[in-house]
């Protein structure tokens, strides 16, 4: 969405012009929203009315500017954005701007500047010389950077609900909850990946252990296999459990298969030194010493596996990353291209990505407990379902559904 | 007695073509726009104006078109930012000739157009003023600032009625007489509302500048070839008299753009 600020002077109201110019933009596919209106009093006072007109492509706002400058409109000149210096490595001057993840254009020398990328809970840094804005974290700024403070000059864009209603993210759009029946939605959101799969669209799983102690793992694999996923956000935890269960058939010293299991606990500690000998994940599967489960299948497919640690894991194995500061940029990056995420019985994991995603991003939520799906899809308020569920059932069905309709795409009916 | 600016017809002639009416091919005869003139002049007089000639100059023939010198309200003078650079020497011209005359001079900012009563009439407490071919709807907003007065704005649609006075005519009862075509449907229900009586003119009508006619009170001086409005008016109380235009027309213009009113309104 582009949009513009035009003002509007004179008799606007008698002459008709007002409606004109409101009835011209609707007529352009363009939107209106009246920011400010003033009407004369008396009858030879004239009246104001400011107006923020937008539209989908900026060759189609610049044209209907044009158009309605004809009819008195003017373009009003907003502030440049105003900029202060970082006072020292990783402060931010006070009074910054706090970004949201929406779409943000900072004015600086009466131009926008679209903020790259669009980041939640960050401040805006305005490179002079390149004349280009970028979201800041506190361990990105530099003494010296300018910063965006206050609230002049900056224009949020937020995403626009789509009236089409061929899209499950928007004609849903809510938390399904635990006594609501799901096999109707999870048939859609099979539906929806299969044409992000077809339309070269960026999948992730951030995928908590429950997922693996459910005996999840196996409709995990089967998406996997089948090229629905692109990339695995995880905890070393849950590597670890996936590897326990292929090396010894439980996790957490739990089979998910029997009742009880021998060995216990210890089949945990075990997993974790068998990998750290191996020299990882990737090196456990070339030696042929994982065989089998999620991990196994995510090497096997190049799924791109991205595992950051807690303080409370053991090991870690190799490949995880450690520093907190780090794995927040890797996370960053490695969903920049992502379109859609499903987060799978990960809670603080999913709350860590939900705060990373562009307002774009079309988001899935699945865990038991009611709050942490609220808390995880309240950031994508327009482009997220939440099903409270156990995810077994969840999985269970939704590769069940794929692989359904991917034997006889035929027969699948277009929503 | 109502004052009146006209300019002789000397250097008129179609050197240009600005407006779907002009054909420097076809051209105007110009024995004969004087002739025609020569009589819009004389009727006037029997009416009982008094007319004021302005010096015509060489190479501004559509000096002749004194509706477009300015607006004149009082004694106060807006003179006109012409669009087309063929007509912007004569605004000099008119503003130097008010400004001996008496009249204080109201400068409009550079860049916006207006062309004078040509698109500025007032009926009523208003003051309609058309846009798009000629003036910019920018300058009514300069002119009611400048007058303190309600201004209605009113696209003008059609290119071959491209000031307002050539589709729109206020009479002194109130009403007005109009071609509605020559507006959007935005200007036709602004003027609709404001004011409480039309007069619709045909399309045929409306061709011969039927719209384009001097109303002094209960006389009206317009192009002949518009029967049915003539005779609409003699209804309503006026006396037509219709001359013939047809060299003036040929640029596009007649009676009321050969004439500027001294003032139009004593006051806004």
């Amino acid at each position: 969405m582009f949009s513009e600020t035009i003002e509007l002077r004179g008799h606007i109201i008698d002459s008709l012009i007002l409606p004109k110019v409101l009835d011209q933009i609707l007529t352009h596919g363009a939107n209106f929203k009246i920011a400010e209106i003033n009407i004369g009093k008396k009858r030879a006072d004239q009246s104001f009315a400011r107006i923020e007109v937008s539209a989908e492509t900026s060759e189609a706002l610049d044209e209907l500017v044009l158009r309605l400058r004809q009819h008195g409109a003017e373009v009003a000149k907003p502030a440049d954005a105003q900029l202060a210096k970082a006072p020292a490595d990783g402060v931010f001057p006070s009074d910054f701007y706090v970004t949201t993840n929406q779409q943000t254009f900072v004015r600086f020398e009466g131009k926008d500047i679209e903020v790259r990328p669009a980041m939640m809970d960050s401040a805006i840094a305005v490179d002079r010389k390149k004349r280009t804005a970028r979201a800041v974290k506190f361990f990105d700024v530099s003494k010296g950077d300018e910063i965006v403070v206050g609230h002049d000059g900056i224009r949020v864009v937020p995403v626009q609900r789509s009236t089409s209603g061929t899209d499950v993210f928007q004609f849903i759009n809510t938390t399904i909850d635990a006594d609501e029946p799901k096999s109707a939605i999870i048939r859609e959101l099979g539906h929806e990946l299969q044409r992000a799969r077809a339309t070269k669209a960026k999948i992730a799983i951030v995928a908590g252990p429950a997922i693996v102690r459910t005996g999840a793992g196996q409709h995990l694999v089967r998406l996997i296999e089948s090229r629905y996923v692109d990339r695995l956000f995880a905890g070393n935890a849950f590597a670890v459990y996936d590897v326990e269960r292929a090396l010894f058939g439980t996790s957490l010293g739990v089979n998910p298969d029997l009742a009880f299991a021998r060995g216990g606990h210890e089949n945990h500690l075990r997993a974790i030194n068998t990998i750290r000998e191996t020299g990882g994940i990737s090196a456990a599967v070339r030696k042929k010493v994982l065989n089998h489960g999620i991990m196994h299948a995510c090497v096997r497919h190049n799924v791109d596996i991205v595992l950051t640690g807690t303080i409370r894991d053991e090991g870690p194995i190799p490949g995880v990353t450690t520093d907190a500061v780090e794995a927040q940029k890797v996370m960053r990056e490695k969903l920049a291209d992502v379109t859609h995420v499903l987060l799978l019985a990960a809670l603080q994991h999913s709350l860590a990505v939900a705060t990373m995603l562009a307002p774009t991003v079309k988001t899935v939520c699945v865990d038991i407990d009611p709050s942490a799906v609220n808390r995880a899809v309240e950031h994508q308020p327009l482009q997220s379902i939440g099903l409270v569920t156990d995810v077994e059932p969840f999985l269970r069905e939704l590769a069940g559904c794929i692989a359904e309709s991917d034997a006889k795409p035929g027969d699948r009916k277009e929503t | 007695m109502r004052e009146l600016l006209l300019c002789p017809p000397d250097y008129y002639g179609i050197e240009y073509e600005i407006n779907p009416w002009m054909s420097r091919a076809r051209g105007a005869e110009a024995a004969v726009a004087q002739k025609q003139w020569k009589e819009l002049h004389a009727t006037l007089l029997k009416l009982d104006c008094q007319i004021h000639l302005v010096p015509p100059q060489l190479k501004l023939p559509d000096m002749v078109f004194t509706a477009n010198a300015g607006l004149t309200v009082g004694r106060r003078f807006i003179p006109s930012n012409f669009r087309h650079k063929e007509r912007a020497g004569e605004a000099p011209h008119f503003a130097r000739w008010m400004e001996e005359h008496g009249y204080e001079i109201s400068w409009l900012p550079d860049d916006l157009y207006f062309e004078g009563e040509g698109d500025a009439l007032f009926s009523g407490d208003a003051l309609f003023c058309g846009y798009k071919f000629r003036s910019d709807i920018q300058s009514h907003r300069a002119v009611g600032e400048m007058l303190g007065c309600l201004v209605i704005s009113v696209e003008l649609v059609d290119p071959r009625f491209y000031h307002l006075d050539t589709c729109f005519c206020p009479l002194p009862d109130g009403a007005a007489v109009w071609f509605p075509a020559a507006f959007d449907e935005y200007g036709q229900r602004a003027i609709r509302e404001h004011v409480p009586e039309l007069i619709d003119v045909l399309p045929e009508e409306a061709m011969h500048f039927s719209c384009n006619a001097v109303v002094i009170e209960r006389d009206i001086v317009l192009p002949e070839g518009a029967p049915k409005l003539v005779a609409a008016l003699f209804d309503r109380g006026y006396t037509c008299h219709e001359l013939p235009m047809s060299e003036f027309i040929k640029a596009g213009g007649a009676c009321k753009c050969l004439t500027m009113f001294m003032p139009q309104r004593v006051s806004a």
